[in-house]
């Protein structure tokens, strides 16, 4: 049996997880795809979260990738990732890079355990500062200049790819190289407020194909979290795993510790449990009936007769779900072309799901305005870093 | 570089990598490089298991009950895991440098 046909009947234990710390973030960025903003009231205490990482060691999950939210605005963050460490946890955090002062870069590069990935959305403050708000994009730049000079080993410069900023890839590895950083790029999904701008941000096809040839190209150096499998339907497989894990070999944990079957699905529909059920997430992990069903085969439907189905395997199941296309038909984004005439065909009165949890402060429709090629037009936005450009 | 290592001498799992078994064969975690590889079968988990307490990885190999037609897939799989350090020779320094990477597959 191939090594994807065991992965889609699940593991005793997740590959790696995501573990959304907290909802709270100091950013509004226009495309979060878990809505965040204000801290969930009941979010997961030290002691629980503790319990979880302990829960981990158990199940030989190797690695978590951490974000949030903010996940460095958590007043217990360090003292988790120390927790984790000792525990045989391995850390990936992605941070906006707002709390990665000298102390925490070099605190950072003593550590074996723990992997930084600072967040970015454009190559250039204008492309960035539209999706991730004004002043965002030097913040995370001081983070990366503050762990290089620290001498922090080959942190990641993780990037959104968006119509706005899918012309500017060899300019994102440039600038990961000025910082010893290597880059990672990952799929805009319509989750959370993504759904919001989907239509305004997705890559067209045009530049999804542009994407697929400059992956070939150097996607040995470049990390993609196998985010773009659905492209392999373009001819060559991408490097990587081909498959979605939702629920097999990936899951989530969000801040209150319900379990999702991935970080792009936070609605009802893909809740499995949560950890602090007495099963705990082993259990929800083995025994939930979502989980189960999930590593049952699944049906390609509308895709079953299509010859690129065994590179694409129908794509990723959230972007379906949240543009309102069935599940077992094509991905949105189909390199073929078939997800486009679905979307066109969606009637006027289709009800899109909407996210589960919805933690926004305030809840921006579009881009900022100006758009992304010129900076923003208004001087009086309200900073989404004044909390903490008031402190440094 | 995998026609330089002479896959001699007794070998050990690398000090900071992690086992888990699973159905198809086991996944492998190394702490340090942050790679993680994926044994493709059973019996590589029992060689790789197998080789501290073996005079060298072809004897790991036969005590694991792999048969001679055999060997050379089991030498170039733990070739593969050798050059991205997962493996170490149980005494002396490593080959790859620390770097985060994508997992890989190792099939025997």
């Amino acid at each position: 049996m191939k090594l994807v046909e065991e992965f889609e009947f699940g593991l005793d234990a997740p590959i790696c997880i995501t573990w959304e710390l907290t909802y709270a973030c100091n950013l509004a960025c226009v495309h979060c795809l878990s809505s965040s903003g204000r801290r969930d009231p009941r979010e997961l205490t030290t002691a629980e979260a503790k319990g979880v990482i302990e829960e981990l060691e158990r199940m030989q999950v190797f690695y978590v990738n951490i974000g949030g939210g903010e996940p460095t605005v958590r007043k217990d963050f360090w003292e988790l990732l120390d927790h984790a460490a000792e525990h045989n946890v391995g850390v990936k955090f992605s941070t906006n890079g707002s709390r990665i002062d000298a102390a925490a870069a070099a605190r950072l590069a003593a550590s074996d355990y723990v992997d930084v990935q600072v967040s970015i959305d454009g190559a250039t403050a204008a492309v960035n500062d539209a999706v991730r708000g004004p002043g965002s994009f030097d913040t995370a730049l001081g983070a990366l200049e503050r762990l290089h000079t620290a001498g922090f080993e080959k942190p990641k410069i993780s990037v959104v790819v968006t119509r706005q900023n899918a012309g500017q890839l060899d300019d994102f590895k440039a600038l990961a190289d000025t910082y010893g950083a290597q880059l990672r790029i990952t799929r805009l999904r319509p989750s959370g407020r993504g759904a919001d701008v989907w239509d305004e941000l997705h890559p067209t096809s045009d530049q999804q194909r542009s994407l697929y040839m400059w992956l070939l190209e150097h996607g040995d150096d470049v990390l993609t979290g196998d985010s773009f499998f659905h492209l392999s339907a373009y001819g060559e497989a991408l490097p990587g795993l081909n498959l979605c894990g939702a629920g097999r070999v990936v899951c989530l944990i969000d801040p209150v510790g319900d379990v999702y079957a991935c970080p792009f699905a936070i609605h009802d529909e893909f809740l499995a449990g949560n950890v602090r059920e007495p099963r705990g997430f082993e259990g929800v992990w083995r025994n939930s009936d979502l989980f189960t069903e999930l590593r049952r085969p699944q049906s390609g439907g509308a895709c079953e007769s299509c010859g690129h189905y065994d590179a694409c395997r129908g794509g990723c199941m959230a972007a379906k779900f949240f543009t309102g296309l069935p599940l077992d038909g094509p991905d949105p984004e189909c390199a073929l072309g078939h997800g486009e005439g679905l979307l066109a065909a969606r009637g006027e009165d289709l009800a899109i799901p909407a996210p589960a949890v919805d933690h926004s402060r305030v809840k921006p429709s579009r881009l900022r305005e100006g758009g992304p090629a010129r900076p923003p037009a208004k001087v009086c936005d309200e900073n989404p870093l004044a909390d903490f450009l008031a402190r440094s | 570089m995998s026609a330089e290592i002479a896959l001699d001498g007794p070998w050990r799992l690398h000090p900071q990598v992690a086992l888990r078994p699973e159905r198809f064969g086991a996944l492998a975690y190394h702490f340090g490089t942050r790679r993680l590889s994926f044994l493709k079968s059973r019996r590589l988990l029992d060689v790789v298991q197998g080789l501290e307490a073996a005079p060298d990885p072809t004897a790991a190999c036969r005590a694991a009950g792999v048969a001679d037609a055999e060997l050379p897939s089991y030498r170039a799989a733990l070739r593969t895991l050798a050059e991205t350090d997962m493996i170490v020779p149980a005494c002396g320094a490593s080959l790859a440098d620390s770097e985060s990477n994508p997992p890989q597959v190792v099939a025997a």
